[in-house]
């Protein structure tokens, strides 16, 4: 706390609670707004904020109950919103889990042991995690068209496909965990091995329990990243039925036929969870993105 | 810090539990069976003419043996699996899309040269001299099929005398009996017909029903010459148009002529320079990158993209740094209160799934029914249109990707603003400083610098940026007189997947040479952002 003082503070401090509660409604508004609509009667409802002919119509239909009108006509559901749902969070599930896997073990290594190409290996994860996948989109198409044709459950259109490319993100993650492994002392897999653990084993009894707390972060972060992804599903999943969430969202506001209400109702009931979930976890989730990630 | 005992090439450690002796052959015996499966691959691959692919596998494979099998790798098992995923969807695309590149890999030229060659041998050609005009008649539960010539049968060429010969002496068949109902592909014997039959035809009405099943039908005649339905009332013979010939080439019956296989060019050519498609992908060195540079129907797209990926990148850092700046040193201030408050309503736009806050967006920006236009409309009478006037476009992007990303920048600075230390601002205030001139002078330079790094890969991360673009505004409106689909709004990375992915004339090489490109600038940008943040290994 500042010993010296302004005179106008009060006057500030009031300028500054007005300016972000100007700006804060002006972030907010968006979100608000779609709440709203998902509860309008109709495609194109307009009006303010608090609607005023309340409707659960594009609720139903989002949850995928045919709605009856006013009139007697029903209204079937356009897209399968939570079979996208459920096809999201089963790949996510499973990709983060294999991510998991893989870059514990390897962020083990990194931290403890002293092996030959060592430094090198960690600076090339940090280029390569830098390219973006959708530039080798052609190739990875044509990896997974062949493949299929040999290996059924990984071709074009399957989730096998899209979980198993998933795991060319690790080097983010063996990067944040392996900042915390080196942040817990050495000594005790020392003791342990001291008295007669193998390697794996004081990796897996002492230090693995020790790290659950950045094992949830890193795996909320992949499944929140995994759920997002866009390029790839785009690419490799075709079918209606077995879209994700992110590729399939976007067909309620095709060009030509655009469901405003339906698709306000999709995003809400699906992007809430994924909202919730992420400021509950946000400091870790946080700390992980800026200090881990971010690093180099 | 540690050398595992095995790498040092101490003796093996025997562990005294007999479970864990098993689990020991049980992690080996998977690492055989994986390395069998990556064989069979490898041999797959190499049968089907993959070599890329089969090259890959191999090395997978071996690689998983050996780190597997010696006892001086074992620190590099903990590792192989992450550096094996990096290895295969990572590195491997990047060098594939390289050398794509350098091929005319394109929806035209797709296929190996000997599938093609399978699928020009398929092809077939009605033979114009002879038809059938056929009738489907029912006798009770029994349905056939009853072709009569259309005239004579006159037919040229030699290959065609051996047919009128075959032909020669009926003028009409009767096939034998058939089922309507099925649908798959059949070959369907017919004979010569001698007498009257008194069936009854079926109308052209249930003829049309029943089309899927008589086009899958194929009519052979005693001599096993092939009728195929030619139209609603006939069946004709199919003869196979090109045959091969041992040089290599194939002879058009049709159009009397011989193709030649280019192999510059990925095509059969006819004696009259014209190219049949499909054809396959072969080399053609640095053409697309010549392309690009002197082709003036890509270069001016491509420049234009270039600039504004640029403007694009650098813009959105700058304002979602200043957003997230200002925002930063207000809720430091001491006397605020309800920081959390406004903390986390002001990360809101990170949390929530970017392909649905995009797409709120584009729903927002709708010219004729969002609510941007009907707030603008009922406040100062105006309707921008968002989605047709490229400046407007692109402000529309601007503005969506701060509101997008000045969150990210907010928490960075918060986090980099907590370690100045606090009695430099009290100097300031002796001195008289005002919260404008301690924010200028001694917060901006004092976390300019650790922020640098990460401005530069929030750099990298929007010059990239697919999503934004591919939801908001797919890269429209177009740029006018480009010979690929271009827009301007579109960034270098839309640019690719559209060329690659959109429209019909996919050219994926072209693509590739552009994404190779992209390769190297962002290489230099991560390069340059190791130097500069020093990441300690």
């Amino acid at each position: 706390m500042p010993m010296v003082q302004p005179r106008s503070i009060r006057a500030r401090r009031l300028g500054a609670h007005l300016a972000l509660i100007g700006f804060v409604s002006l972030i907010v508004f968006p979100l608000l707004l779609v709440i709203s609509i998902s509860f309008r009667e109709g495609n194109f409802a307009t009006g303010s904020l608090i609607p005023e002919r309340f409707s659960l119509e594009h609720w139903s239909l989002a949850l995928g109950i045919p709605w009856e009108r006013a009139d007697g006509s029903v209204v079937q559901p356009p897209f399968p919103v939570l079979l996208w749902l459920w096809n999201s969070i089963k790949v996510a599930v499973v990709s983060s889990l294999l991510i998991l896997m893989l870059a514990t073990t390897s962020a083990y290594a990194f931290a403890r042991m002293r092996f030959k190409g060592k430094a090198p290996l960690l600076k090339g994860m940090l280029i390569f995690q830098m390219f973006p996948a959708v530039l080798s989109l052609v190739a990875l198409y044509a990896l997974f068209d062949r493949l299929g044709q040999l290996v059924p459950w990984l071709g074009i259109n399957t989730h096998g496909a899209l979980i198993v490319a998933s795991l060319g993100a690790v080097a983010l993650h063996i990067w944040t965990i392996k900042g915390y492994f080196e942040s817990i002392d050495g000594s005790l897999e020392e003791a342990a091995m001291v008295d007669g653990a193998s390697t794996w084993q004081a990796f897996r009894y002492i230090l693995l329990p020790l790290s659950v707390p950045i094992l949830m972060v890193v795996f909320i972060l992949a499944f929140v990243m995994s759920i997002m992804e866009y390029p790839m599903a785009s690419v490799l999943l075709v079918d209606e039925h077995k879209l994700t969430l992110a590729v399939g969202a976007q067909q309620y506001l095709a060009d030509h036929n655009q469901r405003w209400g339906n698709f306000a109702a999709a995003a809400v009931l699906s992007g809430l969870p994924i909202t919730v979930a992420f400021l509950i976890c946000q400091r870790w989730i946080i700390g992980g993105l800026t200090a881990g990630g971010v690093k180099g | 810090m540690y050398t595992t005992n095995a790498s040092r090439g101490l003796p093996r450690h025997r562990s005294r539990h007999v479970t864990e002796r098993y689990t020991r052959w049980a992690m080996r015996g998977l690492v055989a069976a994986l390395v069998l499966t990556l064989m069979w691959l490898v041999l797959a691959f190499h049968l089907n003419g993959q070599w890329m692919f089969a090259l890959l596998f191999l090395v997978l494979g071996a690689s998983l043996a050996v780190v597997f099998t010696k006892r001086t790798l074992m620190s590099h098992r903990y590792i192989f699996p992450a550096v094996a995923g990096l290895g295969v969807f990572v590195i491997f695309p990047l060098l594939y899309t390289i050398g794509i590149s350098f091929s005319n890999y394109s929806s035209s030229n797709l296929l190996s040269e000997d599938r093609v060659r399978a699928q020009l041998l398929a092809r077939t050609y009605q033979e114009e001299g002879a038809s059938f005009t056929f009738q489907v008649l029912r006798d009770g539960e029994e349905v056939r099929l009853k072709l009569e010539s259309d005239g004579e049968i006159a037919l040229e060429g030699e290959a065609d005398a051996e047919m009128e010969a075959a032909l020669e002496g009926a003028s009409r068949f009767i096939s034998e009996p058939l089922d309507l109902d099925d649908d798959a592909s059949r070959r369907i014997e017919i004979a010569p017909l001698h007498q009257a039959l008194d069936a009854e035809p079926l109308e052209m009405r249930e003829v049309i029903a029943a089309r899927d099943a008589l086009q899958a039908l194929r009519l052979v005649t005693p001599e096993g010459l092939e009728l195929r339905m030619a139209g609603l009332r006939h069946f004709a013979p199919m003869l196979d148009r090109y045959e091969a010939r041992d040089d290599g080439s194939l002879y058009d019956r049709r159009d009397d002529r011989v193709l030649t296989p280019d192999r510059d060019t990925g095509f059969f050519v006819g004696d009259d320079g014209q190219r049949i498609t499909p054809g396959w992908p072969v080399a053609v060195g640095l053409d697309n990158y010549t392309r690009i540079f002197a082709d003036p129907d890509i270069r001016g797209p491509f420049m234009q993209i270039f600039v504004w990926t640029f403007a694009f990148a650098g813009l959105t850092v700058l304002f979602t740094l200043v957003v997230g700046f200002v925002l930063a040193s207000l809720l430091q201030w001491d006397q605020l209160r309800g920081k959390a408050i406004y903390r986390t309503l002001l990360i809101l736009p990170y949390a929530v799934p970017a392909f649905i806050s995009i797409l709120i967006f584009k729903g927002m920006f709708n010219q004729h029914f969002g609510e941007v236009n009907m707030i603008l409309d009922g406040v100062f009478g105006i309707r921008p249109e968002w989605f047709t006037d490229p400046w407007l476009a692109r402000s529309m992007l601007l503005i969506v990707n701060t509101w997008l990303g000045y969150p990210y920048m907010l928490l960075l600075c918060m986090g980099l603003i907590q370690s100045i230390p606090r009695d430099l601002y009290e100097a300031s205030a002796v001195d008289g400083g005002g919260p404008l001139t301690n924010m200028l002078t001694i917060t901006l330079p004092l976390i300019i610098k650790p922020l640098t790094p990460l401005l530069i890969a929030a750099f990298a991360f929007n010059f990239n940026n697919f999503v934004l673009i591919a939801l908001l505004t797919g890269g429209n409106p177009d740029i006018l007189g480009a010979s690929t689909p271009a827009g301007t709004t579109d960034l270098l990375v839309s640019y690719t997947y559209r060329i690659a992915f959109q429209d019909a004339g996919q050219d994926f090489g072209l693509a590739a040479a552009i994404a190779t490109l992209i390769f190297l600038l962002v290489a230099g940008m991560s390069l340059l952002n190791l130097r500069l943040s020093k990441v300690k290994v």
